[in-house]
């Protein structure tokens, strides 16, 4: 293994640590009575598209796991594929089945997620789009803002709409009723470990798929960090003039917007650029998460598509905007392009088809019951929190 | 409607591979390319449409 092998390696260990602050936002941003049932159903996503990840890197297209860089890839493609696999976690909280979020994932990690990754990364016609139609080096994306955060974010989407919205979520003449997060110190926490994660992320996948040499992590990882700490700032100073003052969970959702954003251009933009994309990310959230909520009906409780569609989707554009062309090759703004139309034309179709189909199979939303008492009772047979008293109006409210 | 704006999805990204495959220059690749979005779009608005919950739903 080479030095430059060895500091990839290390990146790519990095990368569970974004697993895990998902995982504590999905679960800081639901319902206490459903915590439990989020921590294990993240831990499961992610060890189902690992192992369907794997499988089918080496069953199907036949990649080797023996050290080479080549199977450097296929180690972060398979905790990218998780990743991308605890996105919809979020917006299927306190009424998605365990068993079926297990399902979505193989599917998202055994379907989704290998094609469009395998356009992107693995020479596929996104890949090709600059020697083959001369658009600029063709799609750009060093982090995985489209083939983990966008796919992850549109497969959310879908399973939004087929699972439909929270019990009484949309009960009074069709405004939202606010059903706030139950934790948002673990929320808060939360995002330090998706900060080093995506650090490791952004490193390995730019050092991985786009040839960046080791010593370009260091502006990679300052322009990582700037993006988040602008979308922080951003959120941050907007929910403080909209409503009086910031708030917590929004901020958290600023800063992992941040994050996501960055990942397509850490590679390819000065920090200036890296701050700008942070800052329009930001706005973004904060505007898609309520817009999202009321009037589109979308009952989004981690905020996942605003977040990781639609910076993802922002940050994939960025690339085209704000990359440097040393080489003076144009048409980038382009490439992105179509892989945005890509994006939504043919990968939100796709996963949406599979998740419908998989509903008509083996039904995905929680019998009203489980709504009523919580999916750690209903799904696991006990609390999070035993030693703590429920809050009488979780029941009664709903 | 739901259909119908999954069709336009996928109408939206034909229009905008085709852009890039049969035209030359890069401003008609663009012009096209984006119109290919805004048929997305509108496929957009009509799958989200279809599944906006009904008001004044009872549970």
């Amino acid at each position: 293994m080479t030095p430059a092998s060895v500091v990839c390696l290390f990146f790519v260990f990095l990368v569970p640590l974004a697993a895990a602050g998902l995982a504590l936002i999905n679960t800081g941003l639901g319902r206490s009575r459903s915590a439990a049932h989020a921590m294990l159903a993240s831990l499961l996503a992610m060890a189902v598209a690992a192992m369907v990840y794997a499988a089918e890197s080496l069953f199907v297209r036949g990649q080797p796991l023996d050290g080479s860089p080549a199977s450097l890839a296929v180690l972060l493609q398979m905790l990218g594929a998780g990743l991308a696999a605890l996105i919809p976690l979020s917006s299927g909280a306190d009424r998605w089945r365990l068993g079926a979020s297990c399902a979505s994932a193989a599917l998202l990690a055994g379907c989704t997620y290998p094609l469009f990754a395998h356009w992107v990364w693995g020479g596929g016609w996104l890949a090709q789009l600059g020697a083959n139609y001369g658009l600029g080096h063709g799609f750009l994306d060093a982090g995985g803002a489209s083939s983990i955060q966008v796919v992850g974010g549109l497969t959310a989407l879908s399973v939004t709409w087929i699972l439909g919205p929270r019990r009484g979520k949309y009960a009074t003449h069709g405004a939202p009723a606010a059903i706030p997060g139950h934790d948002a110190v673990i929320v808060v926490f939360a995002c330090f470990l998706t900060w080093l994660g995506w650090l490791g992320l952004n490193a390995a996948g730019a050092i991985l798929f786009t040839g960046a040499e080791a010593g370009r992590a260091v502006p990679i990882a300052v322009n990582t960090t700037l993006s988040a700490s602008a979308g922080l700032l951003a959120t941050a100073a907007i929910s403080r003039v909209r409503f009086g003052r910031p708030d917590a969970s929004l901020c958290a959702n600023g800063w992992v917007g941040g994050l996501v954003a960055s990942s397509a251009a850490c590679a390819f933009v000065t920090p200036a650029g890296a701050v700008a994309i942070g800052l329009a990310a930001g706005v973004l959230v904060t505007f898609t998460v309520a817009y999202i909520e009321w009037p589109l009906g979308i009952d989004d409780p981690g905020g996942a598509i605003s977040v990781h569609a639609a910076s993802g989707l922002w940050g994939v554009l960025a690339v085209g905007i704000f990359a440097r062309s040393a080489d003076g090759v144009s048409g980038q703004w382009l490439a992105q392009l179509v892989g945005i139309a890509t994006l939504i034309g043919l990968v939100l179709p796709l996963t949406y088809s599979l998740n419908w189909l998989l509903n008509r199979v083996y039904c995905q939303r929680v019998a009203p019951e489980g709504e009523r008492q919580g999916m750690d009772l209903y799904e696991l047979g006990a609390g999070a929190y035993p030693e703590f008293a429920t809050h009488n109006e979780e029941f009664t409210q709903l | 409607m739901k259909v119908l704006g999954f069709l336009l999805l996928l109408a939206g990204w034909a229009i905008a591979f085709a852009a890039v495959v049969l035209l030359r220059t890069e401003i008609q690749r663009g012009v096209f390319a984006m119109a290919g979005i805004a048929v997305e779009a509108l496929g957009m608005i009509l799958v989200v449409r279809a599944h906006q919950p009904p008001k004044g739903q009872s549970e």
